[in-house]
């Protein structure tokens, strides 16, 4: 035993040393513990704790924070299944059951030889090619029932992962339409050349005239947000991209890493040159934890090529570098200020706002945090200039936008369409037919019904940071509501009670109705609690959490409203059943014995 | 004179203590019974509840007996009050939910200390017990929730003349708070 900790101990000395000892990478140092170790057991929480120089306890509260960490072990594979409505449409569910049956598993629970361990995720970004699963948090793509049953077998008989079959690990592009940020050419170094040339003031300038706004829905003017953080004083600025894509139905961001890192990275760094930052971060989600080599790789060609490190295309002064530190399961690290907290080792709690993170960011020094698509469109946009940008979309929403498409269409995938298309003309294009609803901007946005599918994809009308999610007639549109509701249940941060508790209490409402157990007293319910989430939430998950229940309820009263009992008040339980266990102690089955 | 205000009043799975802190209300009862016609309580000893304006509750839904109480009262009476941490919460007799019936029941009736003939009771006087306890308003619908273990009678009394007086209840700090 003694031994057994010092190995922990040599290889946790390595591995924090390997991090510079530093506790702002108690993250990535808890992930690469639970790598080796399978997880993060008490002993390994004491031994980074003395290493980092971080309290256990604070050491133990990340790792509960975060869905991918684990403080007992689970199985040698860990198998989750991307749980988003789409991937359940294509059929999650049974081949879920299939894989546990063939396991001899319960969802969740480690088999007892500790080999595996089947459980559901929050959606992994694949809905274009579900469902899909990671296994030990790599990505899988396409599962099919003969899949399944492989697996099964690949899992019983002990097989590394690296020796599974390689097309089931095949992430596919899906690109079906490109515009200006994927359909126009690119020379990687342009961008920086531009700024170079013209220098920051002129490269600012065309970013106003852009337009560009951030493209990861919340539409802040990107040319501003540089602008404040450029002229705040700080001791040091950081450039930080937000790859935590983690709004369920989105994998545009998947795309652009995985075919078009390069843009974003000259992104970053031209962005890095305007604001005068050394220290870049790509906060990557822990789902898309198969590109991380990709990306590294990337990045140490940019390095040979002058692209970035220390005098950057032989400029004097010009150095700057980006670090890749991945998440670790937390849907509310989407949010900037959460982002940060994460980045810096902590839990991603959402910070208090303001100040903002263009003046009090990244280790409370003034910092650009930016959507991935919005770096993208910024490299682009210093190589051809602010016009060329504005040229598409419309007056308030200028130039494109990547959509993923996902669902009841012919051609799932990524669509990038100037601002200001209409939603019929995007469903046309997929090839949706009978489409009853979509799903816009992810559980977090709104279910737009048939009569609204001439609205058009633009700030000023509906907003989106690219979650495109279409049901036909044939989906029961309660389930993708019920989904949602468990879904920000589950990923509540739980900092603050209106989102803890009412998320909470949002999903045992929406259970209790679509059991059939529902009473109009409980939509009235459904509707204070959502009014008083959307008062007084702490940030935008609380905020927002509502959406699918209040949203539906406005536009979609019928799907509610078939399903209610009765008009009165109904429990939310079987009322004679609760009997049952007395009944079987007592032996009795008389009039009394029963609740009518 | 105008016709008076009726209030029907019951224990469920609670300890009466709720009942004892009104009746701390001392000699206000007084003032309280010029308005105010009392039905089914504890007090007057009317064993059904009638058409009523005002039901105040305390204690949980522990069995089905429980069950039969909370339904008519909800019934017969306009306005339904859950008085006390039982029924809002389900309270101490809810700390059985962390256990099986089944072993609640052996433990005081078969296995426990001192017990002669050990078995469960199963006459069919006895109201069966409901698996795990619930508090009200996950049976019936309820419109108003009293905290305190119990309310104080202070605060049993500013709820009871606000009502009365067709007020929105408003509590001073103290009444409701314990810090």
């Amino acid at each position: 035993m003694t031994s057994a900790k010092t190995e922990l101990e040599g290889f946790v000395a390595e591995v924090v040393d390997r991090y510079g000892r530093d506790r702002r990478n108690l993250l990535q140092v808890l992930r690469t513990v639970q790598d080796q170790q399978g997880c993060v057991c008490d002993d390994a929480v004491q031994t980074v704790g003395q290493a980092i120089g971080v309290p256990a306890m604070n050491v133990r509260s990340v790792v509960e924070f975060y869905s991918f960490l684990h403080g007992t072990p689970r199985g040698q594979y860990d198998v989750l299944f991307s749980d988003n409505i789409v991937d359940r449409m294509l059929g999650k569910e049974g081949l879920m059951a299939r894989l546990c049956e063939r396991l001899g598993v319960e969802p969740g629970v480690p088999r007892a030889d500790g080999r595996v361990t089947v459980d559901n995720t929050s959606c992994t970004g694949m809905p274009d090619q579900g469902p899909a699963i990671l296994v030990n948090g790599l990505a899988l793509t396409h599962l099919t029932p003969s899949r399944v049953d492989t697996i099964a077998d690949l899992i019983e008989r002990g097989v590394p992962l690296q020796k599974w079959p390689g097309i089931y690990c095949e992430v596919e592009d899906n690109v079906r339409r490109r515009d200006l940020l994927l359909g126009t050419p690119f020379i990687d170094g342009s961008g920086i050349r531009a700024v170079l040339a013209q220098g920051p003031d002129a490269v600012l300038d065309e970013m106003m005239t852009s337009g560009l706004r951030g493209l990861g829905g919340a539409g802040f003017k990107t040319a501003q947000k540089w602008a404040l953080s450029r002229a705040a004083a700080g001791h040091e600025h950081f450039v930080v991209c937000n790859a935590d894509e983690g709004e369920p139905g989105t994998f545009k961001d998947r795309v652009l890493l995985q075919g078009h890192a390069n843009l974003l990275f000259e992104g970053m760094t031209v962005c890095a040159r305007v604001i005068g930052a050394r220290r870049g971060f790509l906060y990557l989600r822990g789902e898309y934890r198969y590109m991380l080599e990709l990306l590294e790789h990337t990045l140490a060609q940019r390095r040979r090529a002058g692209l970035l490190g220390k005098g950057i295309l032989g400029t004097e002064g010009f150095d700057f570098d980006i670090e890749i530190h991945l998440g670790a399961g937390a849907y509310i690290c989407g949010e900037e200020s959460a982002l940060l907290e994460s980045l810096a080792g902590k839990r991603g709690v959402p910070r208090k706002r303001p100040p903002f993170p263009v003046t009090h960011g990244h280790d409370n020094e003034p910092t650009v945090v930016n959507n991935v698509e919005t770096f993208s469109a910024a490299a682009k946009i210093a190589a051809n200039g602010g016009a060329w940008w504005a040229a598409k979309g419309t007056a308030t929403s200028p130039g494109t936008k990547l959509l993923s498409v996902s669902g009841d269409c012919a051609r799932p995938g990524v669509y990038e369409y100037p601002f200001g298309i209409t939603i019929q003309e995007i469903l046309d294009d997929c090839g949706a037919s009978d489409t009853a609803a979509v799903q816009v901007a992810g559980p977090a946005g709104q279910l737009v019904p048939k009569r609204d599918f001439g609205r058009k994809i633009a700030y000023e009308d509906v907003a989106t940071g690219g979650s495109f999610m279409i049901f036909n007639h044939t989906r029961d549109l309660l389930a993708v509501v019920r989904n949602f509701a468990a879904f920000f249940a589950h990923e509540s941060c739980g900092f603050c009670t209106p989102c803890r508790v009412g998320t909470s209490l949002m999903r045992d409402l929406v259970e209790k109705v679509a059991t059939g157990n529902g009473t109009q007293y409980d939509l009235e319910e459904m509707k204070h609690l959502g009014k008083i989430m959307k008062q007084a939430s702490h940030c935008g998950l609380g905020l927002t959490a509502p959406n699918p229940v209040l949203g539906s309820l406005d536009k979609f009263p019928e799907i509610w409203t078939e399903k209610l009992k009765s008009k009165d008040f109904e429990p939310a339980f079987d009322l004679d059943g609760a009997l049952s266990e007395a009944r079987a102690l007592t032996g009795r089955d008389d009039v009394h014995a029963h609740i009518a | 004179m105008p016709e008076k205000i009726k209030v029907a009043t019951a224990s469920l799975a609670g300890c009466f203590g709720c009942h004892m802190s009104l009746l701390d209300i001392d000699e206000r009862i007084l003032d309280l019974v010029q308005v105010v016609d009392f039905d089914r309580t504890p007090i007057t000893d009317i064993k059904k509840v009638g058409p009523c304006d005002v039901g105040i509750i305390e204690g949980g839904v522990a069995n089905a007996e429980n069950v039969e109480v909370l339904r008519e009262f909800r019934h017969h009476c306009k306005i339904l009050v859950a008085m006390g941490a039982c029924a809002t919460n389900g309270g101490i007799p809810a700390m059985r939910n962390q256990f099986t019936l089944e072993e609640c029941l052996r433990e005081s009736y078969v296995e426990g200390m001192g017990i002669e003939n050990p078995m469960v009771p199963n006459d069919a006087e006895i109201p069966l017990l409901l698996n795990k306890v619930r508090p009200l308003h996950e049976v019936v619908k309820v419109d108003y929730f009293l905290p305190g273990c119990p309310p104080s009678a202070d605060a049993i009394w500013t709820f009871l003349t606000e009502l009365i007086q067709g007020k929105p209840i408003a509590f001073p700090y103290t009444q409701i708070h314990y810090d």
